[in-house]
């Protein structure tokens, strides 16, 4: 019972986070230079001032800040994130079709990330001095210093264009026919050189921590107990240190989803991929802000669903995390 | 037995800075590293006078290949010089790169020593409006920030440096929170200093070496930063960097890879410099993590 | 027979200033159902010699470079690393000194029980379950069954350490090694564990193997001790005789620190004299000196020339100092 009220404790304070987040986004719209009106004559190809007035009255536009925050989140409570001029269509309509394409890549790469990370961390730790193990080294200076979008177009330039094993661009090829699974093969082949750029990036992270950890558990004392019970060395390892090792890259990898998800915007633009992050690129361009404060708003809370997921995992593998204690 | 062993003294004391120097000059990777910056930096402050072609210039035929008509580094789509526009290029990104990341120290460090130093409802406040910070993706926030308010310099520098102190905050309130307990602390608070003389004046030199570190590679992220941001097209439109040179010539790859894949390794070079004399950094001012 | 015989042992680490001699010469039988103590201050060798003991020196850090071990006319030396898994945790097995960190904190304890039940015995999980609360029981941690379930953070240290016993007697060993298991415990747990002991050695017939630096535990538990010196064997011996007579400075030095041992002693409190000193460093360990004599206060120039046999008084007792005889 404890675990479920300390985990709605926090799921209630995400909400306030969301909220907080909402009273961001509207202070800076309302900041910003021009508003709705403006962008509405724009598009109209210029208004006069007694139309701008009336499509302000119309927007509330001259109603009190409060009032019209008030008005924004009790928008948002009912799914509305405003209409965009640009696409002509509801904000939170042309975010549910984008959203997503992004988070088949994040997560992909995320859990791809996550997984192989700790194998090679495990692998590498178990010899300080082999070949993985200076992988692990050189793939942590090099992720963190080679910009994500370059490396994007560096395997596209090797393998889209020179070696044309995968698509150049897009989720999908639209012109292919038939079932299921023709279709699921053709996003995974679309979507291998994008989850292997953001990937990698979060690779570095991951395998040097899970050496580092991996390392530090290998010489603790209750590894020395499970070798003097006589057990194999893939139980003492796999079984006893994992398990252990396994806690701080969760709480790492609770922290990446904002980095995921910048990562995205990036690979996304990279590869076309037809998601959020894309998005955000063309609204930016277009000066469509409703578009752009509604990605924010979506991204945010991707981050803090996933700050949950993260919460839950750890509790699933340390006992001592919250529960009965 | 007497007390001072004549054979056991200790070495003539040095001051605690030209000992960090001594461990930073035996890493031969972060010496190299730092002789790359420096060369780097001279780039950036001379380059532009001694190879004053302007990068913004059609100075030749487009896709002129490296090497070839006399254009060390070749032309790109609109026949510019390409390597103009790395060398002057280059100030951009080290500037912005320099100033965001001194943008997000100030705010970092600040909130943090208070966080740090006044615990209680302060703390929890400052430490909520963290969180809230890193709940946004940050570069899609500052490129929010970018599109609402316009893509000057300073309002990059500003949007970089204003989602990026987190990590400063969280380190600076942990080594606040450590070294306030200490005894000199103590003592100076015994002794009735106040509490901006604790702050910063015994408690913040104490807590600066991982600032330091986490500071150099600030200024590392920050350049990954701005070159995305301009990758994408947010920036000046009144100046070259490196990024904005990839992102807009990404169309053509297939005719010019030169033009995309050279910018990016200026970049990565540079920050991958920067990396290591984090490193080399963090070996130097924290001796006690020197036997990882 | 002995049940464990160990021959000339020596057993060498890496250091950065070059190979030193963490065991040097030990040898020593126990015998089935025997209790045997070493004694001595940390590092010298004590725990070294159960690892040894155990197959568990830190991988190429230290190795057995001489000597023999038989273990039931069993060769562990050259034996296989499968051999020697088979042996650990079934026909010896080992409790630690730090019973906080000494259990793996993610599974409870009742799985790390049924573990080594299955590793060996080859019961089935729900068998090697039941039979993980027969243990816990046994052990004497009250209302086992619910306990059972229990993860580590959840038990005191006392109690921590008496799951550590029901591990390591779960296969019911010939010999069980503990390294000082109640360093880290209060007094009044460390007399409960110690009575624990005993009574699981009288059910299980098990030789005890005890390492400590507590003469007071020594004196209490032990039939025979061995005092270890920079690992070296100092003074061996039955309990009663080293304590009324030691026969070597080292040993005299470690009785006179704990007064209830000798009870005349405990009303002149300023003959309590500790052990002047440190133990040499490791690069001095293979000294052909009396390791001693730096700290020793009957030293003569003898010790620094050579090191001292080992000298015989009476059934069992031997002594490696140059002045034995005189002490």
């Amino acid at each position: 019972m404890q675990v479920l009220q300390s985990f709605a404790i926090r799921a209630g304070y995400a909400v306030i986070l969301l909220i907080a987040v909402l009273v961001l986004n509207f202070s800076m719209m309302h900041l910003a230079p021009g508003d709705v009106a403006d962008t509405i004559s724009q598009s109209m190809g210029g208004a006069d001032q007694e139309l701008l007035d009336q499509i302000r009255a119309d927007y509330g536009l001259d109603k009190p800040f409060i009032v019209q925050l008030g008005r924004y989140i009790g928008g948002v409570l009912q799914f509305d994130l405003g209409f965009s001029f640009f696409y002509n269509q509801p904000v939170t309509d042309l975010i549910l079709q984008r959203l997503p394409a992004t988070l088949l890549l994040v997560v992909t790469a995320q859990l791809l990330a996550l997984f192989i990370g700790v194998i090679m961390g495990v692998v590498s730790a178990r010899k300080p001095n082999g070949i993985l193990s200076h992988f692990v080294t050189f793939l942590a200076l090099f992720g963190y210093a080679a910009p994500v979008f370059w490396t994007g177009i560096l395997l596209l330039i090797a393998f889209s264009l020179k070696i044309q094993l995968f698509p150049v661009a897009g989720m999908q090829d639209v012109t292919i026919e038939g079932g299921f699974w023709v279709h699921f093969l053709d996003v995974a082949r679309h979507m291998v050189l994008p989850v292997i750029t953001l990937g990698s990036l979060f690779l570095a992270l991951y395998s040097r921590l899970a050496r580092a950890t991996m390392m530090e558990t290998l010489g603790s004392d209750f590894v020395r107990t499970a070798k003097a019970k006589g057990l194999s060395p893939n139980q003492v390892v796999y079984k006893h240190a994992l398990k252990n090792s396994l806690s701080p890259v969760i709480t790492l990898a609770g922290l990446q989803f904002s980095a995921v998800i910048s990562g995205a915007v990036l690979v996304e633009a990279v590869f076309s991929w037809p998601g959020l992050g894309t998005l955000a690129f063309q609204s930016i361009i277009a000066r469509d802000t409703p578009t752009i404060l509604g990605i924010l708003f979506f991204s945010a809370l991707v981050v803090i669903v996933g700050n949950l997921l993260t919460d839950l995992a750890l509790r699933l593998v340390d006992p001592r995390v919250g529960g009965k204690g | 037995m007497s007390l001072i062993d004549p054979e056991n003294t200790l070495p003539p004391a040095r001051s605690p800075l030209s000992e960090a120097w001594e461990m930073f000059r035996g890493n031969t990777a972060a010496m190299l590293a730092l002789i790359v910056l420096a060369l780097i930096m001279l780039c950036a402050i001379f380059g532009p006078w001694v190879y004053p072609t302007d990068p913004f210039d059609m100075v030749w035929a487009p896709f002129s290949p490296p090497g070839v008509d006399g254009f060390l580094l070749g032309t790109d789509y609109l026949g510019r010089d390409l390597l103009a526009a790395l060398i002057h290029g280059s100030r951009v990104s080290i500037v912005i790169g320099l100033a965001a990341a001194s943008v997000s120290i100030l705010i970092g460090v600040t909130v943090g020593a208070l966080a740090g130093f006044y615990r209680g409802w302060v703390e929890e406040l400052l430490m909520r409006i963290t969180e809230f910070f890193q709940v946004l993706p940050t570069l899609l926030f500052s490129m929010v920030i970018v599109a609402l308010f316009g893509a000057s310099l300073p309002m990059i520098t500003f949007a970089i440096g204003v989602v990026s102190w987190t990590a400063v905050a969280r380190i600076t309130r942990s080594e606040f929170l450590r070294i306030r307990e200490l005894e000199y602390v103590m003592a100076s608070r015994a002794s009735g200093a106040t509490n901006s003389k604790l702050m910063f004046r015994v408690i913040l030199p104490n807590a600066l070496p991982p600032i330091i570190v986490q500071a150099a590679l600030m200024v590392g992220s920050a350049i990954l930063f701005e070159a995305g941001l301009s990758f994408l097209g947010l920036t000046d439109p009144n100046v070259v960097s490196w990024g904005q040179v990839i992102g807009s010539n990404r169309q053509y790859i297939l005719d010019a890879s030169y033009t995309v894949t050279i910018p990016g390794l200026a970049i990565f070079v540079t920050v991958l410099c920067i990396s290591l004399v984090g490193d080399g950094l963090n070996d130097a001012l924290n001796p006690k993590l020197r036997s990882r | 027979m002995a049940l464990l015989s160990v021959k000339n042992l020596r057993v060498e680490i890496k250091t950065r200033a070059g190979v030193a001699p963490v065991i040097d010469d030990l040898s020593f039988d126990l015998e089935a159902g025997e209790s045997l103590s070493f004694v001595g201050e940390s590092g010298c060798g004590k725990s070294m010699t159960a690892l040894a003991l155990m197959g568990l020196l830190p991988e190429g850090v230290g190795s057995i470079a001489a000597g023999s071990i038989t273990f039931d006319g069993e060769e562990l030396t050259t034996a296989s690393e499968a051999r020697l898994r088979e042996i650990r945790g079934n026909d010896i097995s080992m409790i630690f000194q730090e019973p906080m960190t000494s259990l793996n904190p993610l599974f409870n304890i009742g799985e790390q029980i049924a573990e080594v039940l299955r590793a060996h015995q080859n019961l089935s999980r729900k068998a090697a379950w039941s039979q993980a609360i027969e243990l816990l029981d046994a052990v004497r941690i009250p209302n086992a069954k619910a306990r059972v379930n229990d993860y580590p953070f959840q038990m005191s240290g006392g109690q921590r350490q008496r799951v550590m016993i029901a591990i390591a007697l779960a296969c019911q060993p010939k010999i069980l090694i503990a390294d000082e298991p109640t360093t880290a415990l209060d007094v009044t747990v460390q007399a409960q564990i110690f009575d624990l002991l005993q009574d699981m050695q009288r059910q299980t017939g098990s030789s005890i193997i005890l390492i400590t630096h507590d003469m007071g535990a020594v004196a209490e538990m032990a039939e025979r001790m061995i005092v270890m010196y920079a690992g070296r064997k100092a003074e061996l011996g039955p309990v009663e005789d080293v304590i009324a007579h030691p026969r070597h400075p080292y040993t005299a030095g470690l009785i006179s620190c704990v007064p209830h041992i000798l009870s005349t002693l405990t009303e002149e409190r300023e003959e309590l004299v500790e052990v002047p000193g440190i133990v040499p460093a490791l690069q001095d360990f293979g000294k052909d000196t009396c390791l001693f004599a730096s700290r020793c206060l009957q030293a003569q120039a003898q010790c620094l020339r050579a090191r001292p046999p080992e000298i015989e008084f009476g059934p069992e007792h031997q002594s490696a100092c140059w002045r034995a005889e005189e002490l």
